[in-house]
């Protein structure tokens, strides 16, 4: 196992309630992990946890054998790799120059980019589908086009283990789709483990080995997605009425309407 | 090509700074001068490193609060000098060290003082509340300092004021030899956290998922870019725009690689300092402008070229 949340709690300096509460999580080599749950359900905190750069008040987190908080920083690099949601565009950079800071924690120190590096930055924007892309300027880069540059600069830190934090927000439907085969192609051909924090519920179902709900910091269900995603489930987690019907044999959630109470101003 | 260029530029501005002067020395006198060996070459050559460290450390504070707008005087550290600086002549402190030594503990404290502030949020710096502590700990200093030269004398405190917008003329030797003690530790931190600065533009949390650590990172380069500062404005004043340009004008022609931009902002600092300063030297001699002004008329305009060529180029 190359990632293994033990009945974890974590909760930020100041605040009163936890962010997380007893979640626990195992991913493998070879397997998707997909965490659902509404916005403030405790996804993005489960990353920080899972990475080391907020440390559990109760709880284990070993990545690749080692406690996640134990790890050198650049060590750590090596090993697990994030897509966060958002990142800063301070000062310009070409594709190419984003991807190779994905070389950084294999890099010795003072020393430039080795022929090796360049041949991983080819490799990765290549796996990503992104070659042509690689001499263009980030911010002239469509939304989807900057995610498949992150994704390779992710692949470029050859990792055992892939963090995707809702990767696919503001895509449309052909690159949310491009986003998830590529991933899931990944991790069948390379063996790699990834967890995808994500809001599309029925493409995690579609998409992932397990799923693992979160409510309010605490899983509401975990395991594959038609055992967890049942109607009841989901509708206390997300707090909307839904139906469930299945489509390749997957859980696909269909939101129904409702009226929303008469607005008498 | 363009490496070979900044080396052989700096040669050039290190010449002009020896040949040229109000007083005209013939170029074969210029070993045995008396004033080339005691004036120009020391005056030179704190150039080079005073407009070096303030370079190196603008370029630091821009990566570390990302902010293009960041300078080695914003972060408040020009007030605190001139605290000490009004302060030791108010306190009638004499000697030739008196007055960088008070300039140098004013921007330590203020630098102390701004770090302490950008703690607030928690264990890690936050740059935005670096640089909003910066801005008011260097106002506060401003206004305590306007405060005391508006209660003493104003001929006593003349000085203060002169000195401190002054310039390269208290070179000598002496100044020379501590800053070359003084500045290979700031700077090699700095060169040692260029690739976590490289990271760190993309934000904290992708830059700690990268490798980089991101709270210490910063604790030594805010020290390290504040302590290049600090030397600075002890030996030489207030010298602005080159803490600012000098980075900027890197990034245009090497990219944002710290591991380049670095060494290139400490000759290019060095080399617009220099000139600037042979200019101050002989346009209106024998008076001398203050070089901050040619820093500013030279800087401005090479940026602003610069800045239309890359922008043109990116569209």
């Amino acid at each position: 196992m190359i990632l293994a949340l033990d009945h974890v709690h974590a909760r930020y300096p100041g605040t009163e309630r936890d962010a997380l509460a007893d979640v626990s999580l195992g991913v493998s080599p070879g397997e998707l992990v997909a965490v659902l749950g509404p916005n403030g359900s405790g996804k993005t905190t489960l990353v920080r946890v899972a990475l080391g750069t907020l440390a559990p008040t109760a709880g284990s987190v070993v990545v690749a054998g080692r406690g996640a908080g134990e790890w050198d920083r650049r060590a750590l690099a090596r090993v697990a790799a994030v897509v966060t949601q958002r990142e800063e565009m301070t000062f310009p950079q070409r594709a190419r120059e984003s991807v190779m800071l994905g070389r950084y924690p294999h890099l010795p120190p003072f020393a430039a980019p080795r022929r090796a590096d360049h041949q991983a930055v080819r490799d990765a924007l290549e796996a990503c589908d992104a070659l042509g892309l690689a001499d263009r300027w980030l911010e002239t880069l469509s939304g989807g086009e900057q995610q498949r540059v992150r994704l390779a600069r992710a692949l470029a830190q050859e990792p055992q283990l892939l963090v995707l934090d809702e990767p696919t927000a503001s895509l449309d439907v052909k690159h949310e789709m491009e986003l998830f085969e590529r991933v899931r192609a990944l991790v069948d051909r390379r063996k790699l483990a990834a967890v995808v924090i994500t809001h599309q519920v029925n493409l995690a179902a579609r998409f992932a080995d397990r799923v693992l709900l979160l409510s309010r910091g605490a899983p509401a269900g975990s395991g594959p997605a038609r055992e967890v995603l049942t109607r009841e489930t989901v509708e206390r987690v997300f707090e909307w009425p839904i139906a469930i019907q299945a489509f390749d044999d997957r859980p696909q959630m269909i939101p129904l309407r409702r009226e929303l109470p008469t607005d008498r101003s | 090509m363009k490496n070979a260029g900044l080396v052989a530029l700096s040669v050039i501005a290190l010449a002009l700074a020896v040949i040229l002067g109000p007083t005209s020395v013939p170029l074969g006198d210029l070993i045995h001068s008396p004033i080339v060996r005691d004036l120009r070459v020391p005056r030179a050559l704190l150039g080079l490193l005073v407009g070096g460290a303030l370079g190196v450390s603008g370029a630091g504070l821009q990566a570390l609060v990302r902010n293009p707008l960041a300078d080695p005087f914003l972060m408040g550290l020009s007030g605190g000098a001139g605290l000490g600086a009004v302060g030791a002549i108010a306190l009638h402190l004499s000697g030739p060290w008196a007055l960088p030594l008070a300039a140098f503990l004013g921007a330590l404290a203020a630098m102390a003082l701004v770090y302490r502030l950008g703690l607030v949020a928690g264990a890690t710096l936050d740059p935005r509340i670096l640089l909003l502590a910066g801005v008011v700990v260097g106002s506060f200093a401003a206004a305590i300092s306007t405060a005391i030269v508006s209660l003493s004398e104003a001929e006593q405190l003349r000085n203060a004021m002169l000195w401190l917008w002054g310039g390269l003329s208290g070179a000598s030797w002496t100044t020379v030899l501590v800053m070359l003690i003084y500045l290979p530790v700031p700077l090699v931190i700095l060169v040692a956290a260029a690739r976590p600065l490289d990271l760190m533009a993309l934000g904290d949390e992708p830059a700690s998922y990268l490798g980089a650590d991101v709270a210490r990172v910063r604790r030594r380069v805010y020290l390290a870019a504040s302590m290049l500062t600090a030397a600075a404005v002890a030996v030489s004043g207030v010298i602005g725009f080159v803490g600012l340009i000098v980075p900027h004008i890197g990034r245009l022609i090497w990219g944002h690689r710290h591991r380049a931009l670095i060494p290139v902002s400490f000759l290019g600092g060095g080399i617009l300092l220099m000139l600037s300063d042979t200019l101050a030297r002989t346009v209106v001699a024998p008076r001398e402008l203050p070089v901050g002004i040619v820093t500013a008329l030279i800087g401005v305009p090479a940026f602003a070229v610069l800045l239309r060529r890359w922008v043109g180029a990116r569209a």
